[in-house]
């Protein structure tokens, strides 16, 4: 909009009546910052705001709950074997004599871990890779590119089984820590991809011209215009790695007793889904709840952060 | 074309080798086979677990023992080699690797096939018809399904599905195969018979993988018909004067199809993962099972195998709808 | 017209309301927005679904919103054809362009392919492509923007049409192809006989083309007569406004262009009055509080939309948009030796 002082100007006699001429006046409108309107766009999505409240009670059931909840996760002889969920044990009991509820807690803790320390480490290796990668281009990026393919072709899974399997990796943190070493191929393509469209903006010349080193571009200005991209990754790649490292506990190759998983639990459960459902059912709607919410807040994030989708109401 | 495919594979046949070697390193790296041995009770003697690592090739060097394991040429027993077709020692007592996987690869080959072609079909119907009836109680039913299948463990799926099974079999009387990839019978029959045998025993492994493996391509046709729907190519094409329904189907769906043969790619690799943990809950002989197993039993030698054909499979697979893209799209042109 | 949208109702057109007569080629001339395109897909019943319409359309006495979709297809390239803006993505990319022709005979005529076929390579040689039959197995990246266009153009004209509704047929296209594009447009005028909608913002290509003008703004009409009458005698300052903003190559150098500053209101949450009053140079009190609907003007057939269209009369654009420097000095230098002003400037 451009500023026009006021000018008094009368039209000629050419039209008769002199009418007084005047400039336009700049319309307003009311400025929002950049971060308010994606809380505002975050907000509308009533799913995804849904979402973040249970996700948030999970969390809390998980971290909090043992510190307030008279049972833990391993076994105890005052507990009844077998149960069904009671105003007692309102998980129920196993066999063995352990509840199922301080069980479920510390498997969702444990679970939860695993996905948010994954989150990191991917962010971290992924964004970097990428970063590089995309604003190098050529050959550095070539050789990059190549190493994420060779990566790709093994499925994460198998690639973690093996690790798993042949270290014996038992902790949340090993489990965590081979997840995350595997799992950033997904991340640093999609932060290539936005560098590479980025580094051709101007701002990348304007701060080259004022002395800025590479790495400075990079990490000042390249991968904070990223925020958006790698945070909707991210939340896809937490929701994989809780069921990878769900999967692998089933199998037998992750997390293992005296520690619990969700993973574990179904194992555990795997013939008692009609006989003693409590045990099969409870587990898996956690881990279901889980990426179910994780995935929709995913889902309200990419809208919030990517103006162009548009929703009609009816 | 030709010239294509084979520039194709001269890229990826290193892509496997380097995939095939960094695994090797860190499987090399990760953890010591004789382990058990050589902390048993009463001990071993020393010369049986030497006997043993240099039956493994143990005493050779990383890079060596992998130099051997792929090509054979060197100072081996003569078991190993993958270009000269030999698989390598296993520790797995008497096994031969090489005829194992080959039974093992038939086996898994029917369920990764047939879970891929039922969660593709799957995905486009739904995407399909989400996309037609754009934010319709249809749409939002099958959006959120999607997501509920997306976060679905499989093993859990599995477990729920295979013991839904035996609960029908039981109660209604049906009578859906719910153990193993055939009958025990099976080497007796022939013919038609042999076949049913085999599909039968396919339902309930086809039945979860298809459902843990269509949300994402679904949601990805959704979005690809959805583009297409709002171009400018249907615009013109309805103002021609075609009728809806021509116009979906020649214009709409030709078009949004293409895109999603590129991710076909993607459902054999999650099949296979998938594959994995469908075998290992129903039982089946089929090579996921033998990768848990050789894994249980540091089987080294083993697990390359199944990488390296897991490797093949995915490539392939990459390939194949790669060429499949170029033929559906007249824009991409391979000469 | 409305559209429901996350901010609010959106009307997008707000009244409009023209008579085409057979042979008779329209313009209808507005900024982005204004609601000129909307109209017309309206008619051909393209617009989504949740587009809510109220009025009528007839064409040749028969109503046509409301009707069923299939019922509307029958009349959709059979007796109004559209041409549409960008010819990039028009045009279905996986068939060749020789197919989508002859889809379009195929859609309304029952006559064996390969006569549908010929017709197609007839199309695209009456408007102009050469080596049609070769050209006709192309697939449409494989041609250019302007031979894109004018397929288009034969595909408008392939049942020949009584009405063809072009809109921004030249807006996505260089300069240099406007005028080929503007040629096959004029081919299938006078092969097919059918009367036009001219759809654009660009009144250098309305002035040699068409019989009848329409203004629109704002999602109304504010002016409307024949070609003739709206550029020479205007009678609402936001044609004056565009006419005067339009670059001639008769006047001295020393007048720069006149936009019309400020920029056309959202269509969300319009103000009552007149849509052009915080842009008008002459507004009046009364212009805010009260819209203005269409006054006959002038000679029979003219319209405007201004409460002081009288005053306009044999107004020119530079009495209301004077142009923004008159330097006088600078002038009459440059007059005399530009390249050294012209080097003073740019400094």
């Amino acid at each position: 909009m451009t500023d026009l002082e006021k000018r008094d100007l009368t039209i000629e006699s050419a039209v008769g009546q002199d009418l007084p001429l005047r400039s336009a006046e700049a319309i307003t409108t009311e400025e929002r910052t950049q971060f308010q309107m994606i809380v505002t766009r975050f907000l509308r999505h009533k799913v995804a705001v849904g979402s973040l409240a249970v996700f948030i009670l999970i969390v809390l059931f998980a971290f909090v709950g043992p510190l307030l909840w008279r049972y833990d996760h391993t076994i105890d002889r005052s507990i009844p074997s077998d149960e069904p969920p009671s105003w007692d044990h309102p998980f129920g009991t196993t066999r063995a004599g352990q509840d199922v509820m301080g069980q479920v807690m510390r498997g969702t803790q444990q679970t939860l871990k695993v996905g948010f320390l994954v989150a990191l480490l991917t962010t971290g290796i992924g964004a970097t890779w990428g970063a590089i990668a995309g604003f190098y281009r050529g050959r550095i990026d070539s050789i990059m590119m190549r190493i994420v393919d060779v990566i790709i072709v093994i499925p994460i899974l198998v690639v973690v089984l093996v690790l798993a399997g042949f270290t014996r990796g038992t902790t949340w943190l090993s489990v965590a820590l081979i997840i995350g070493l595997f799992g950033w191929t997904s991340t640093a393509r999609v932060v290539r991809g936005m560098v590479l469209s980025l580094r051709e903006q101007e701002f990348v010349e304007a701060s080259r011209a004022m002395g800025a080193g590479d790495a400075r571009i990079i990490f000042r200005h390249l991968l904070p215009n990223t925020a958006g991209v790698i945070i909707v990754d991210a939340t896809l790649v937490i929701a994989t790695a809780i069921l990878v490292e769900a999967a692998l506990s089933f199998l037998g190759f992750g997390i293992q007793i005296p520690d619990t998983s969700l993973g574990l639990l179904i194992q555990n459960a795997q013939t008692a889904v009609f006989t003693r459902p409590w045990l099969f059912y409870i587990p898996g709607i956690f881990i279901i709840v889980i990426v179910l919410t994780i995935n929709f807040i995913g889902d309200g994030l990419r809208d919030a952060l990517d103006p162009k989708q548009q929703m009609v109401r009816r | 074309m030709l010239v294509y495919v084979l520039r194709r594979l001269a890229v990826t046949i290193p892509v496997l080798i380097a995939a095939t070697f960094f695994t090797f390193v860190l499987v090399d790296l990760s953890g010591d086979p004789l382990q058990e041995l050589r902390f048993a009770t009463p001990p071993v003697p020393e010369a049986t677990i030497r006997a043993r690592e240099v039956q493994l090739y143990l005493d050779r060097p990383t890079v060596e023992r992998y130099w051997l394991w792929l090509t054979g040429i060197g100072d081996t027993h003569g078991d190993i080699g993958i270009l000269q077709g030999k698989w390598g020692p296993s520790t797995q007592g008497a096994m031969d690797i090489g005829t194992e996987i080959g039974e093992r690869f038939v086996i898994t080959l029917r369920l990764v096939g047939a879970a891929t072609l039922f969660a593709l079909g799957l995905a486009v119907v739904t995407g399909v018809i989400s996309a037609v009836k754009q934010y319709s109680i249809t749409d939002n039913s099958l959006t959120f399904f999607g997501f509920l299948a997306l976060a679905m463990p499989t093993f859990w799926l599995a477990a729920l599905i295979k013991e839904a099974g035996i609960w029908a079999n039981q109660n209604l009387g049906t009578n859906f195969a719910t153990l193993g990839a055939t009958s025990p019978l099976y080497y007796r029959m022939e013919g038609w018979e042999a076949f049913m045998d085999v599909v039968l025993h396919l339902v309930l492994p086809t039945l979860t993988l298809m459902l843990t493996g269509y949300a994402a391509i679904s949601r990805y046709q959704r979005a690809s018909m959805l583009e297409v729907l709002n171009s400018d190519y249907i615009r013109l094409a309805r103002a021609k004067g075609l009728p809806n329904r021509v116009v979906m189907r020649r214009h709409a769906l030709r078009t949004a199809l293409i895109p999603v043969v590129t991710l076909a790619a993607l459902t054999v690799s999650g099949a296979l993962t998938g594959a994995v943990i469908t075998e290992t809950v129903f039982r089946w002989r089929g090579l996921g099972t033998f990768l848990t197993q050789s894994i249980a039993e540091y089987d080294a030698f083993a697990v390359m195998a199944f990488l390296l054909l897991a490797g093949i499979l995915v490539v392939a697979a990459n390939l194949v709808a790669d060429l499949l893209y170029g033929v559906l799209d007249p824009r991409i042109r391979y000469d | 017209m409305e559209f429901p949208t996350d901010d609010g109702l959106v009307q997008a057109v707000r009244g409009v309301s023209y008579e085409l007569r057979r042979g008779e080629t329209l313009g209808i001339v507005g900024e982005s927005g204004s609601g000129k395109s909307v109209s017309s897909l309206a008619v051909m019943g393209l617009l989504p679904k949740t587009a809510r319409i109220s009025g009528s359309a007839k064409l040749q006495g028969r109503e046509l919103l409301g009707l069923t979709d299939s019922e509307l297809s029958k009349v959709r390239g059979n007796k109004i054809a559209m041409i549409f803006q960008d010819p990039l993505t028009s045009l279905s990319p996986v068939y060749t362009v020789g197919y989508q022709l002859a889809e379009a005979v195929l859609a309304h005529k029952d006559v064996p392919k390969s006569e549908a076929w010929a017709r197609a390579v007839e199309l695209l040689d009456i408007v102009g492509i050469p080596n049609p039959e070769q050209r006709a197995n192309a697939y449409p990246h494989e041609l250019s923007g302007g031979m894109r266009q004018r397929v288009v153009i034969a595909i408008a004209m392939a049942n020949n049409p009584d009405v063809i509704i072009a809109d921004e047929p030249t807006t996505a296209l260089d300069v240099t192809v406007q005028a080929q594009v503007m040629e096959a447009l004029r081919n299938a005028r006078e092969e097919t006989g059918a009367a036009m909608i001219l759809i654009t913002h660009d009144l250098g290509v309305v002035a040699g083309t068409v019989d009848r003008v329409c203004v629109m703004y704002a999602g109304k009409l504010v002016e409307t007569g024949n070609v003739d009458q709206v550029f020479y005698e205007p009678r609402m300052p936001y044609t004056l406004g565009l006419l005067g903003s339009l670059p001639r190559l008769d006047t001295t150098r020393s007048h720069r262009l006149t936009p019309i500053v400020g920029t056309p209101p959202s269509l969300v949450n319009l103000p009552p009055g007149c849509p052009f009053s915080p842009r008008c140079p002459i507004v009046q009190p009364i212009c805010i509080e009260q819209e203005p609907e269409l006054f006959s003007v002038g000679i029979d057939g003219q319209y405007a939309a201004c409460h002081f269209h009288e005053r306009l009369i044999g107004a020119k654009p530079v009495d209301l948009f004077p142009p923004t420097t008159i330097d006088e000095e600078l002038v009459a230098a440059y007059d005399e030796a530009p390249e050294e002003v012209a080097h003073e400037e740019a400094r």
